[in-house]
Order: C-alpha cells, then sequence, then structure tokens
C-alpha cells in the first residue's frame, strides 16, 4: 500500500493535467465547430466533454486513445491491416531480429577488440563514427538501397535494429572483457591457463554484468531503429507505418495509441532482459 | 654473517634447490630512466624451507617472488625452479601463488573457486571432489564450502586463497604477503594455522612480509632486503624449533633473531627517510 498510493497519485495527476491540456489545445477547433452549428453560451461541462470527443483532435483524451488501442487491437482480426497487434507484431520481430544480430555483432567485435590491439586501433574509431551519423538518414538508404536489389520485409528493418543496437553493447562488453583485475589475470597465468579457459573461466563471468547492462539500452534503441526503418517503406506495416499513416491523414487518436504500444513494447522488452538478468546471476551468487 | 653463498652445482643431483638464484638482476625501463628492482641476488631455497622475505615498499621482495613465478622476467642472471627455468616451472605447474588479496571469483562457491585450478589443469570430477575436501579441511573451512566470497571474513577468504594455491599439490607455496590486510588479531591465529599446515604438508614456502614478528615467528630462513637497488643484504636461518607456539615470540632467542633482522634492516638504509 505503501508504494501502490505515490504510484497511483502520480497517475492520477498526469491524466488530470492530460484531460485539462485536452480541453486548452482542442478548444479553438471546437469553438470553430460551435460557431458553425450557431451553438452559444455552451455550459462549461458541456465543452469539455466536446473537446474530448473530436474526430481528429490536436490532442486526444487518454479514453479516446485507449478506446482505439482496445479496438484496434482486441476489436479486430489479427490478419487484419488495420489491426495494432499485427503491426506490433511485425515491429516486434523485426526488433528482436536486429537485436540479436546487434547484440552478436556488438559481443564479436568487443571480443575481436580485447584480443587484438591492432583491432582495438582500427575499429574503435569507427564504431563510434558509425553512431554519429544520424539514423533517419540511414535507414531511408538501407531500406530503399536493399529493396532495389531484392531484399525487403524484415531484413533490412532488422539491420537499421543491429545498426543501433551493437554499439552499447560493443562499449559494454570492451569494458567488461577487461574488468578482471591484474591480479586475477596473474592468477590464471600461474595456473598455465590457456586463452580459451582465460576467457571461459574469467573474463566472461566478469563482462555478464556489462552485457545485460548494455543489452537494457540495445533493445530499447533496437525497438526505435525498427520503427525508424519502417517509416521508409510504408507497405510493409509496423508501428512506424501506423505513426507515418496517422500524421499524413490527421489522425492523432491513431498516433497516440501507436506511440503507446510502442512505449509498452519498449517496457515490457527491457523487463524481459531484466529478468533474463536475474536468472544468470541468481545461480552466481550475486548480491542482489 | 650467514649469507648463503650458491655452489655452481645446477641441474642435477638428488639435493637439488627448489628455488636457486645466481647474480639475478632485474631493471624496469620507466619514463623516469631506469629502476633496478632487484640487483645481485643470490639464494639458495632448499626443499622444506619456510623463508621470509622483509624489507620495506620497494626493496624487490615481491618482484623476487614474482620473477620465481615467472610473473617478471629477470634482466641478468639465472634463476632455477627445481632445476629448470621459471617458465617451465610454471607450465609445470610447480608453485601455487597466494597474492595479497584473496582474488576469490565472487560468482563461484568457495569449493568452485578451489576447483578452478583443478579445472583449468583437466583434473577428474571424483578428483576434484577429493581435492577439494582435503585443501578445505587443511585451511579449516570445512562446511562452508556453498558460500559465496562475500559471506566470508577476510581471514576466511583468504585461507579459501590457500585452499586452492594447496589444491593441485604443488611443492612450492608461495605468499606476497598474505595477510597483510588483516587485523593483528586474526593474523596471529593464521599464522599458527599456516605453521601447522607447513609442518603436515611438508612443503617449501616462500613469505613475503614487512612485518618482523611475522617473518621471525614463521621462518627457517629469513631473507633481509633493502632498496634501491633492491638487493639482500642478509640471510638469517633461525635456530627456533619446529614446535612454535604463540609465546615463542617472548623467548630470548626470539628477541635474539628479530634483533638480528631489525640490524639488517638498519644496515641497509631500510629505517631512512627517503627524499
Amino acid at each position: 500500500m505503501n508504494r501502490i498510493l505515490p504510484i497511483l497519485t502520480i497517475l492520477l495527476a498526469i491524466l488530470a493535467f492530460w484531460y485539462a491540456a485536452a480541453i486548452w489545445m482542442n478548444a479553438p477547433w471546437q469553438n470553430t465547430l460551435n460557431g458553425r452549428a450557431d451553438l452559444t453560451d455552451v455550459p462549461f461541462l458541456t465543452f469539455a466533454q466536446q473537446t474530448w470527443g473530436q474526430d481528429k483532435p490536436v490532442l486526444p483524451a487518454p479514453h479516446q486513445v485507449f478506446a482505439e488501442i482496445w479496438n484496434a487491437t482486441m476489436g479486430l482480426e489479427f490478419t487484419s491491416r488495420r489491426s495494432l497487434a499485427l503491426h506490433a507484431w511485425i515491429t516486434l520481430s523485426a526488433t528482436l531480429l536486429g537485436f540479436v544480430f546487434g547484440t552478436a555483432l556488438g559481443v564479436g567485435l568487443a571480443v575481436a577488440i580485447i584480443h587484438n590491439d591492432a583491432s582495438d586501433r582500427s575499429l574503435m574509431p569507427w564504431i563510434i563514427a558509425s553512431q554519429t551519423i544520424p539514423i533517419l538518414a540511414v535507414a531511408p538508404m538501407v531500406v530503399v538501397g536493399l529493396g532495389a536489389v531484392g531484399v525487403t520485409g524484415l531484413v533490412p528493418k532488422a539491420l537499421i535494429s543491429m545498426y543501433l543496437s551493437f554499439f552499447p553493447v560493443v562499449v559494454g562488453m570492451v569494458k567488461g572483457l577487461r574488468s578482471p583485475e591484474r591480479i586475477q589475470l596473474d592468477l590464471m597465468r600461474t595456473y598455465d591457463a590457456n586463452p580459451w579457459q582465460v576467457f571461459w573461466k574469467l573474463r566472461w563471468p566478469s563482462a555478464l554484468p556489462f552485457l545485460f547492462a548494455s543489452m537494457k539500452v540495445g533493445i530499447a534503441i533496437s525497438l526505435i531503429g525498427a520503427v525508424v526503418a519502417e517509416l521508409s517503406n510504408a507497405a510493409g506495416g509496423g508501428l512506424g507505418v501506423r505513426l507515418l499513416t496517422g500524421s499524413y491523414n490527421g489522425q492523432t487518436v491513431q498516433i497516440w495509441a501507436a506511440l503507446f504500444i510502442a512505449a509498452g513494447l519498449a517496457a515490457v522488452l527491457v523487463a524481459i532482459v531484466g529478468m533474463a538478468e536475474r536468472a544468470v546471476n541468481a545461480p552466481n551468487g550475486v548480491r542482489a | 654473517m650467514s649469507v648463503t653463498t650458491t655452489t655452481s652445482t645446477t641441474g642435477t643431483g638428488a639435493a637439488l634447490a627448489v628455488v636457486q638464484a645466481q647474480n639475478l638482476g632485474l631493471t624496469f625501463p620507466t619514463a623516469d630512466g631506469d629502476v633496478v628492482a632487484l640487483s645481485d641476488v643470490n639464494l639458495t631455497i632448499e626443499k622444506g624451507d619456510f623463508v621470509s622475505f622483509i624489507g620495506p615498499s620497494g626493496c624487490g621482495k615481491t618482484t623476487f617472488l614474482r620473477t620465481i613465478a615467472d610473473l617478471e622476467q629477470p634482466t641478468s642472471g639465472t634463476l632455477r625452479i627445481n632445476g629448470q627455468t621459471p617458465e617451465n616451472a610454471r607450465k609445470d605447474r610447480a608453485y601455487g601463488y597466494v597474492f595479497q588479496a584473496p582474488a576469490l571469483y565472487p560468482w563461484r562457491t568457495i569449493e568452485k573457486n578451489v576447483a578452478l585450478p583443478l579445472e583449468i589443469m583437466g583434473h577428474s570430477q571424483a578428483q576434484q571432489t577429493e581435492r577439494i575436501k582435503r585443501t578445505l579441511d587443511l585451511v579449516n573451512l570445512s562446511g562452508f564450502e556453498k558460500k559465496y566470497p562475500w559471506q566470508l571474513s577476510g581471514g576466511m577468504q583468504q585461507r579459501a586463497s590457500i585452499a586452492r594455491a594447496l589444491a593441485f599439490d604443488a611443492d612450492l607455496l608461495l605468499m606476497d604477503e598474505p595477510f597483510g590486510a588483516l587485523d593483528e588479531i586474526v593474523r596471529d591465529h593464521l599464522n599458527s594455522e599456516l605453521l601447522k599446515l607447513w609442518d603436515r604438508t611438508k612443503k617449501t614456502i616462500c613469505f613475503v612480509t614487512h612485518s618482523i614478528p611475522e617473518a621471525v615467528y614463521l621462518s627457517t630462513k629469513i631473507v633481509v632486503m633493502s632498496p634501491r637497488p633492491g638487493r639482500v643484504t642478509d640471510v638469517i636461518e633461525s635456530n627456533l624449533p619446529r614446535e612454535r607456539p604463540l609465546d615463542i615470540r617472548e623467548t630470548p632467542e626470539f628477541l635474539a633473531i628479530a634483533a638480528r633482522v631489525r640490524d639488517g634492516l638498519r644496515a641497509g638504509h631500510s629505517y631512512e627517510e627517503v627524499v
């Protein structure tokens, strides 16, 4: 109860603010509508309800967004082109594939970097430079370019997700794989351990906490990568396409519904990585 | 002064020295010029010796231990471990090394930490189980097999790290200030435990310390070292009996040896402040 009360209070405050903002932001258009219909002296409560029930409001009210989410997921067949569940699934599959690619690439690069001084110096500047390029500029080139050679669908989007998500993994894993202290490496040397044993018995377990921290960042930006990639291929579907068509048609409720689904998806994915982390740590005796 | 002189017999013979250093030198190149960590060290350590290395910081005692372990490379002279080069001795797993910090792996239980060298050296599961039990008994840690390092006190952690060094039955134990970070009460206790362990296992022990009572209490031979350049100034053979209760430290014999260690340190200008 001690924890629920503050959370509930904040939630209520946000909702109250949201409804108030909806009145304020939708008022001009509502005044125009009421003017056309020759409605005057509308009582405030009626006016407020009107602003919360517009077709294409500037700011949809919370209940409109959640009704849209409900109708577009539970109210439709999964295979429908308008089903948010379908679009969420399309985005999720690209996110997950890209995340798996990105994590594998990040770990691979980190292993190469810590074992080879030349790759450390030659790769790291490129890896950092890769993240300074705006993804909004790269994504269309990759999606359209690959589309031209016949690669469409999941893979181009997953590549954008990978492009974003490998970076935190490589940075975290380089740090993690280098985290064993000198004394621990010396100890392995006194046992005449081979590099393979040093890696699996010392470096890898030392790096695991870093890996999970990186993966939490990585999976969230994987989702962003997938959504951005979808903006360049409207035929492919996905939450990005829902955002795009919503903004073309002024369907603000649709935009907000897609945004909420994307945010919820990201939260769930990060939570799943967190659960995986606890599952891996539990038998390793790491203090909570 | 009974400075041990080494004969030139190396390599063969039944009375093979465990450690034999001749004119050993080690110079670290640094940005400010060369630092002479070890200069002209001559020393023979026989099987079953308990040798303490004592001296102030920078006298090269840890460097000498690391050189024996092939963790540092000498720049002059020769060093033989069981008649072999340090590298071959290391590859033979000729020694167990106990560091200043326990360096236990936090993600492994105590028994899994002790198992680490056994896994690396390819011992069978049955051998591992047997050796873990035996060595944990030896350091009085039975019953703590399933605990994680953070659940143990500092003294117990260091005992676990000694068990880890003993697990693969190397005849030589190299210990670099293993009890330096512990309080005096725990240290006294572990010192007498270590003596019993040495007596039972008949191992050769090289022990780095900068505590004079610790060195005199433990050793059959005390190597006094001095800094700038790191060198051996005196080697003292102790005539104390092997059986040493803690209160032996009040006897005149004990105090006489301690006084000689102190003289050796003074002769090497170890008590002078560095400017």
